[in-house]
């Protein structure tokens, strides 16, 4: 073992670097990584594979496409990161906490990347014969890269009482990094600068996804985006940022929808802006759940009924010829309508249900959300008054025009061509907005803090002067009215209104479950927890066609996975954080804590 | 506490300002039953302006009952209690915005919230700032927030928390804890405050702090029920000391006659009942112990008296 640190060889009794899960020697592990990391980068521009039958065209030398892509960004990021671990002068500010975790992190990730790619390509052409050098190349570069990167010794030095020997400790030790000091504050123009280029990364990244043509390039994206995401949250650069983005909170939200509303624009297709607007219709709803599980700690499992009555609100005010009203309201008028009824069955559902906690009330309103969709099914004419058209729902929902502006038809724009689901996500954009708005304003008030008391203990709250019964019912009216609001874009964008849609679970989201797994994947009590959340419990279904039938085993997996090793979810609440990572009394963050976790 | 100096306290309380004398609480014959089980029969217990008064009882005796039938948590079978000469609803938090505000006995802190937040959840009654309010952020909000913030610190700093806002509630040490259970009490700004065994589990200086801090709450002119097993503590504070036994008030005067008095001796200590085994049934089961156990069985029971007589 070469020492590291010149304090290693003059004390033997301090705790020397932890040996990464192989035990090299430090200077070969950072040798080996290098040379791995720089070997898949120089093989992206190699062709990998002879035939086009491959998605992605991986044929061509020179001119990375698909997985090869993806394979340079995640070599390229592992070699920056590798060489600030090293010390070169000018990269240091990429790890100012975790130096070799970052590395291994992204190794692990350029390799899986790899890794996966040849072995896609060999089993979707029948052979390793069907790999070109350049194939062989990059996994043997990335078999070399993980081997260097597992050798790397670990950044913190191991418990002194009891140091982490079995190789399984020294896995998951090395994955642990040092909290990062201050960052120095930057003038506010380059700070700005900085959160422009980060939410221009991420919009970019995300756009990336979204469009991704074929499956296997989407499992590629989420290897590389999500070993990566880890790796720089360990680098400390994740804490840096969020120290900057809290000194400019506002232009980081502006910010976050300037790039939203780009987003269509970069789309060259218009099935991806689809993909944008139902993605944006689900997180919508999901956010307004969140006020009521999330805040209020309201278990709500009928939560889609809400979105279901605004949609059927709109339909039948929108001048369907299936519509059993006959009249056609404008938009802001069929919104209020919406709004209103969804209101009221809130009020309606909730005032009886309320006075129940707990599990009573998951099941209560489990209840009434089917009853919702079975009462829209049975208001056919033949069991029970016409209204709803029974099964066939009411379809033929016209499209929107607002304030001349047809929705439905393709307008160009400063050039850039928006299709009809363009206009739709731009429009729910901005009831997305509001509920933003409405969820970071009612969080942090009077009103959200007597919801998070009524959720940590309601007979304190209670006795704290708290009207628990009337402030449940304001959560659960308000996060009915989001989800209402948001039914009445929904109707209009998918064109047809039917009792189905809104099952408690079903394979297609949004319903109940899914929407409620959003929330708590994402992170309870965040706003961008359940936007995240639904994001990826939208997409992987959508680019997966191929696991479609373990659908919801996979799901099941993945939410067990997640609740054992984050149960704050992947955004974690201010709260959530100091609850489920406890430091006994270390627990408060230098940054200070009202601003985190939004 | 030299804290005192910090807090401005405004008249406390919505309701008329209590002159020296002046009623604050009135109970008269609270009675609550479960069942079959009468855990707290006709107690009347009055509690002056500017008063501390002391409830004690063995365990079981119904303090925790009665107090609950005070803050409106349970709704007592029979009889009134009267704030300030209007009578109590039985909802905890129309209680709490009437003037009277309590902690628990068990604690019961926001646990996931800052300690801060836990003092601003307390100011919820006297703040009015609803959804709308929260939503539109008019000046009016900001301004009620800020000053709700400053109440907040400056009770903070009276309980000596000032330095632990941004703490989690559920990470304090437990006399901390107590002592934010009783900030976001006084938070609401309240007439009377009831404290359900406010130094359970301290240590000696930990008791003498939330003497202090009783004390300081008094000066503030806030009246002081408090439930205590820790007599020194009930001796050393209280004006006027009730004794509930098995439900019923036994005794109630100042701490000199209640100490004194030979029927609280016996309700804490017990008192020998009919048919209790006298001297020579005891002998002779010393004499079958002995038998049995050698000669090491004397000082056994000896001991076994001693603390009999200790409790």
């Amino acid at each position: 073992m070469t020492p590291t640190t010149p304090t290693a060889t003059a004390d033997k009794t301090a705790p020397g670097p932890v040996p990464g899960l192989l035990k090299l020697p430090a200077h070969i592990a950072r040798w080996a990584t290098l040379a791995g990391a720089t070997g898949v980068l120089l093989s992206t521009f190699l062709a990998w594979t002879w035939t086009a039958a491959f998605p992605g065209n991986l044929t061509v030398d020179l001119y990375p496409g698909g997985l090869q892509v993806l394979a340079l960004t995640g070599a390229l990021l592992t070699l920056l990161f590798a060489l600030s671990a090293q010390g070169v002068r000018g990269l240091g500010w990429l790890t100012p906490g975790g130096k070799h975790s970052p590395v291994l992190l992204l190794a692990l990730g350029t390799a899986a990347t790899t890794l996966y790619s040849v072995a896609a390509i060999a089993q979707k052409l029948g052979g390793l014969v069907n790999l070109e050098p350049g194939g062989w190349i990059a996994g043997i570069a990335s078999v070399v890269l993980l081997v260097g990167a597992l050798g790397l010794p670990a950044d913190t030095p191991g418990d002194a009482v009891r140091p982490p020997t079995s190789p399984h400790q020294r896995l998951l030790h090395s994955f642990k990094a040092p909290t990062p000091e201050r960052g120095p504050v930057l003038p506010s123009w380059a700070e700005i600068l900085i959160i422009a280029a980060v939410v221009g990364a991420g919009l970019e990244v995300f756009a990336y996804g979204i469009s991704t043509p074929y499956g296997e390039l989407f499992i590629g994206y989420l290897l590389t985006t999500g070993f990566a995401l880890a790796a720089i949250t360990r680098s400390g650069l994740n804490r840096r940022l969020s120290a900057v983005t809290a000194r400019h909170r506002n232009v980081t939200v502006a910010a976050a929808f300037i790039a939203a509303f780009i987003f269509p624009l970069t789309q060259t297709s218009e099935a991806y802006a689809t993909l944008g607007a139902y993605i944006l219709i689900f997180a919508t709803v999901a956010l307004g759940l969140n006020v009521v599980v999330g805040l209020a700690g309201l278990l709500d499992l009928g939560y889609v009924a809400f979105l279901g009555v605004g949609a059927y609100a709109a339909a039948l005010v929108s001048g369907s010829p299936y519509s059993t009203l006959d009249v056609q309201f404008p938009f802001w008028a069929a919104v209020l309508t919406g709004i209103g009824a969804s209101l009221v069955f809130g009020v309606v559902i909730g005032a009886p249900t309320l006075r129940l906690r707990g599990d009573y009330l998951a099941i209560v309103t489990l209840g009434f959300g089917e009853i919702f969709r079975i009462a829209m099914q049975n208001m056919d004419g033949t069991s029970g008054p016409n209204v709803t058209n029974g099964p066939n729902g009411i379809p033929n929902i016209p499209d929107l025009e607002i304030l001349g502006f047809n929705l439905g038809e393709e307008h160009t724009i400063l050039g850039f061509e928006l299709g009809r689901f363009s206009n739709y996500y731009l429009l729910m954009l901005i009831f997305t907005g509001i509920v933003v708005l409405v969820f970071r304003r009612s969080d942090q008030s009077r009103i959200g803090r007597a919801w998070v008391a009524i959720r940590e203990d309601e007979t304190a709250a209670r006795a704290m002067g708290i009207n628990a019964f009337r402030l449940k019912l304001m959560a659960f009216a308000l996060g009915a009215t989001l989800a209402g609001m948001a039914g009445t874009v929904q109707a209009h964008v998918t064109f047809t209104v039917t009792p189905t849609q809104y099952k408690f679970v079903e394979v297609v989201p949004p319903n109940s479950a899914f929407l409620l797994a959003a929330v708590i994947l994402g992170g309870m009590g965040t706003v961008s927890g359940p936007l995240i959340g639904a994001a990826l419990l939208y997409l992987i279904p959508e680019k997966l066609e191929f696991m479609a039938e373990y659908q919801l085993l996979l799901f099941g997996i993945a939410l067990v996975l997640l609740m054992r090793f984050r149960p704050e979810g992947l955004v974690a609440d201010r709260r959530k954080q100091l609850e489920f990572h406890d430091t006994g009394q270390l627990d408060v963050p230098k940054a200070g804590l009202t601003k985190a976790g939004v | 506490m030299n804290h005192m100096t910090t807090t401005s306290t405004t008249p406390a309380t919505p309701g008329p300002a209590a002159g020296p004398g002046g009623t604050v609480l009135e109970a008269t014959g609270v009675t609550m039953r479960f069942g079959g089980l009468t855990a707290v029969r006709g107690v009347d217990l009055t509690v002056d302006s500017g008063e501390i008064v002391g409830l004690i009882g063995p365990n079981g005796a119904g303090k925790t009952t009665f107090f609950n039938c005070l803050t409106g948590l349970y709704v007592p079978t029979e009889g009134t209690v009267k704030y300030r000469g209007t009578v109590l609803p039985h909802r905890s938090h129309l209680v709490t915005k009437a003037g009277v505000a309590r902690t628990f006995q068990n604690i019961r802190l926001f646990a996931n919230m800052t300690v801060l937040e836990n003092v601003l959840v307390g100011r919820h009654t006297r703040t009015k700032e609803g959804l709308w309010s929260a939503l539109l952020r008019g000046p009016g909000f900001r301004k009620a927030e800020r000053e709700s913030e400053e109440r907040a610190m400056e009770l903070l700093e009276f309980t000596g928390l000032d330095t632990k806002r941004d703490h989690l509630a559920r990470n304090l040490a437990y006399g901390e804890q107590r002592k934010l259970e009783i900030a976001r009490a006084l938070a609401s700004e309240p007439g009377l405050l009831l404290l359900d065994e406010p130094t359970a589990g301290m240590n000696p200086q930990e008791t003498m702090a939330t003497q202090e801090l009783v004390r300081a709450i008094r000066r503030q002119g806030t009246a002081v029920l408090v439930i205590e097993h820790d007599m020194r503590f009930i001796f050393n504070m209280c004006d006027r000391v009730a004794v509930l036994v098995q439900g019923e008030k036994l005794v109630e005067g100042s701490p000199q006659v209640v100490q004194s008095d030979e029927r609280v001796v016996a309700a804490y200590l017990g008192t020998p009942f009919e048919g209790e085994p006298g001297e020579s049934e005891a002998a002779e089961v010393r004499a079958a112990e002995a038998r049995e156990a050698g000669g090491t069985s004397s000082s056994g029971s000896g001991e076994g008296k001693k603390e009999g007589e200790g409790k």
